[in-house]
């Protein structure tokens, strides 16, 4: 072959090999289309909720541009013209019937401000001229002091970092001044260490009741290990919803446990098993108890005996060779399981719903609370996005240790 | 129980103490799920034990009663359509990322598995503002679609796995004999992973058939589902026929079970493998 055909022949092997890759990238594409479509836009509209909030810069236009002209001091109320530009902007707002919405915005803000801001907003239809400044202070004298100013200049931008600050319990006051909540009002940090707790907790006992299951099943014959596999099985198939019906039958005052603890003469009282966070914990290890077995399990089976027993043969004792040889072995299975196991806690939702009481609520209750009732989607974005980015932070690490595509499900 | 003669009295103890942790274990289990089944057969209104006389009564209930009805018939719809999203889409994508060495597929299967770690809540909050701007929220359609992207991380990771033991050489035979990609794979390849793509498929139903989160922020009134059904009957009242309806659902995860083991055997058959 000489030096001619030889790299045409390189050429021809590489094109064909690019011909394959544009291939195969065709037959992703249209899968990758529609997750974008459904899965990443859907998720990159909670990041912009998060950071962009136009509502009250777009209601008051003119009112913000005659606040910048001005640009006085916090502590002062805004000279005649800014009165009269908010006459205009609400008009305007209750014509187009914006006026709602933004009242709503300014409330999240500072509760009470809606009213202030909707008696003034009817009022000033009927008004055909100034001056203003006396008229809303007519219509509410908050309007006469500083305080509803600064909360309006708070949200002269449509980008800024509020909900965020309002995330972890701190707010920028009125005067500008970025603060700490109120001690009854801090409650966001403290649930999201109560979700780090109880995710922890899960994992933890999932760990331990799962290492002897996943044990017992790589030290079994096959056939007897996929009997047993069926009893992990069959509860990991059933629906999320069944299991934790069946927690509320199980642990409820009248329920099995309690009834049996009382007839055993244990216990004479009913014990509280449910509607806390004993509770919660146990249906959470129920449910995701099979991810730990099932990573786990498939290390196991691939250690070979052979490294105990040499262990042993070697003059180890039995503990010695099983921490210092077996253990070490089942690592990746173990990180892995614990990894799955607390990233899926993390955002658990449902089950403490149900089995948990008032104060058993993890942060996803408290997104969800924030779209349906309180109705702050700036706010339940901002949470979204700090559990989110907690969430992708900790599936990089699981991509890490166990590869995501060597998931293995049953 | 045979043990071999060198064996320590201390290592047989813990050989039993395993087997008696592990038994209390599987009871911890598989117990919560099977108490339930008396008690959706028991006459009376009640949520617990003893049952004193069976009946059928709240299956009655169940199938006879239009709004449970109609929530398992939307159940079944959206489960089925986001199903063929999922498989279709999903086996495109793994047969196109078992080409080796691609260049970033680590990447593609990151993004492609993520769904099943993203917190539902977040994804149906962004549904409900991302569907909302579209006009496509409180439809069945905006719920197909998310049910569908839940479902996509178990068909490609099933049937990649699948993939993984396919010798790409006999669809390059078939491609040398004059067989059109399309036939290659309908004729050669599709015969020998479909078990894995059913697989996948089943688990991408099952998904779907159990997700309540998201047909709580997407769905309308009208859009009631079997687990969002199941879902307001243990918030608000307790009725028994949500134990009927749990019983059906055990079933349902038995035949699940069954029929996923018949695959898998199906699949190391046909791809040669003795187990």
């Amino acid at each position: 072959m000489d030096k001619g055909e030889q790299t045409s022949l390189i050429r021809r092997l590489r094109k064909a090999e690019w011909r394959g890759r544009l291939r195969a990238y065709a037959l992703i594409a249209p899968l990758f289309v529609f997750v974008a479509l459904s899965f990443l836009l859907p998720l990159g509209s909670v990041l912009l909720n998060s950071v962009y909030d136009p509502v009250v810069p777009e209601g008051l236009p003119r009112t913000l541009r005659a606040l910048a002209e001005w640009n006085g001091p916090r502590d002062q109320v805004p000279p005649e013209p800014v009165y009269a530009a908010l006459a205009q902007d609400l008009k305007e707002a209750a014509r187009a019937e914006k006026s709602g919405p933004m009242g709503g915005r300014l409330n999240i803000e500072e509760t009470g401000l809606r009213s202030v801001f909707m008696r003034a907003a009817r009022r000033v239809s009927a008004q055909e001229q100034g001056p203003w400044a006396p008229f809303f202070e007519s219509a509410d004298p908050a309007w006469a002091k500083p305080a509803i100013w600064g909360t309006i200049r708070n949200l002269e931008s449509p980008e800024h970092a509020l909900f965020f600050l309002s995330a972890v319990d701190m707010k920028r006051q009125s005067d500008g001044a970025v603060v700490r909540q109120s001690e009854e009002q801090r409650i966001h940090v403290t649930i999201y260490f109560r979700t780090l707790g109880v995710a922890l907790t899960v994992t933890l006992a999932c760990l331990a009741l799962g290492f002897p299951i996943a044990y017992l099943l790589a030290h079994l014959k096959d056939k007897t290990a996929n009997m047993l596999l069926i009893l992990v099985l069959l509860p990991f198939w059933t629906s999320l919803l069944v299991r934790t019906t069946a927690w509320v039958v199980v642990l409820q005052k009248e329920g099995v446990v309690n009834a049996l603890l009382q007839s055993l003469g244990i216990i004479a009282e009913p014990l509280p098993l449910i509607f806390n966070r004993f509770g919660v914990v146990v249906a959470m290890t129920h449910i995701l108890l099979p991810f730990t077995i099932l990573p786990l399990y498939s290390v196991m089976r691939q250690i070979p005996a052979s490294y105990v027993r040499a262990a042993r043969s070697l003059g180890a004792s039995p503990s010695l060779a099983f921490w210092r040889v077996y253990l070490p072995q089942c690592v990746p299975g173990l990180s892995a399981g614990a990894l799955l196991v607390f990233i899926l806690s993390l955002g658990y939702y449902i089950t403490p719903a149900l089995v948990g009481g008032a104060t058993d609520q993890l942060i996803s209750h408290f997104i969800a609370d924030n779209i349906g009732r309180s109705l702050n989607w700036g706010l339940a974005s901002a949470l979204s996005s700090i559990l989110l980015a907690a969430v992708l932070v900790l599936y990089w690490a699981y991509d890490r240790v166990a590869d995501v595509s060597n998931v293995r499900l049953g | 129980m045979q043990f071999p003669a060198y064996t320590t009295f201390a290592q047989r103890a813990g050989h039993w103490v395993l087997w008696l942790a592990c038994g209390a274990i599987l009871v911890f289990l598989i117990a919560p799920v099977l108490v339930v089944v008396p008690l959706a057969f028991n006459n009376e209104p009640y949520f617990n034990f003893p049952v004193r006389e069976y009946s059928l009564r709240w299956f009655n209930e169940l199938f006879g009663n239009p709004v449970w009805l109609s929530a398992i018939r939307n159940s079944l719809v959206t489960a089925t359509l986001a199903t063929v999203i999922a498989t279709a889409l999903g086996t495109l994508a793994a047969v196109g990322l078992n080409h080796r060495n691609l260049p970033g597929k680590r990447l593609i299967m990151a993004l492609l598995v993520s769904p099943m770690i993203v917190p539902v809540v977040v994804l149906a909050v962004g549904a409900y503002f991302f569907f909302s701007r579209l006009g496509i929220a409180n439809n069945l359609l905006g719920i197909v679609l998310v049910h569908a992207v839940l479902g996509v991380p178990f068909v490609v990771i099933t049937v990649s796995a699948t993939l993984a033991g396919f010798d790409m050489g006999l669809l390059r035979a078939a491609r040398g004999l004059g067989a059109s990609p399309l036939l290659a794979f309908r004729r050669v390849m599709l015969p020998i992973v479909w078990p894995g793509v059913l697989s996948g498929a089943l688990f991408a139903f099952a998904t779907s058939f159990d997700e309540v989160v998201v047909v709580l922020f997407l769905g309308g009134p009208g859009q009631t589902t079997l687990p969002r059904q199941m879902w307001s009957g243990l918030r608000e009242q307790l009725s028994p026929t949500i134990l009927a309806a749990a019983f059906v659902l055990i079933i349902f995860a038995v035949i699940m079970l069954l029929v996923l083991e018949m695959l898998r055997r199906r699949s190391a058959a046909l791809r040669g493998l003795t187990e």
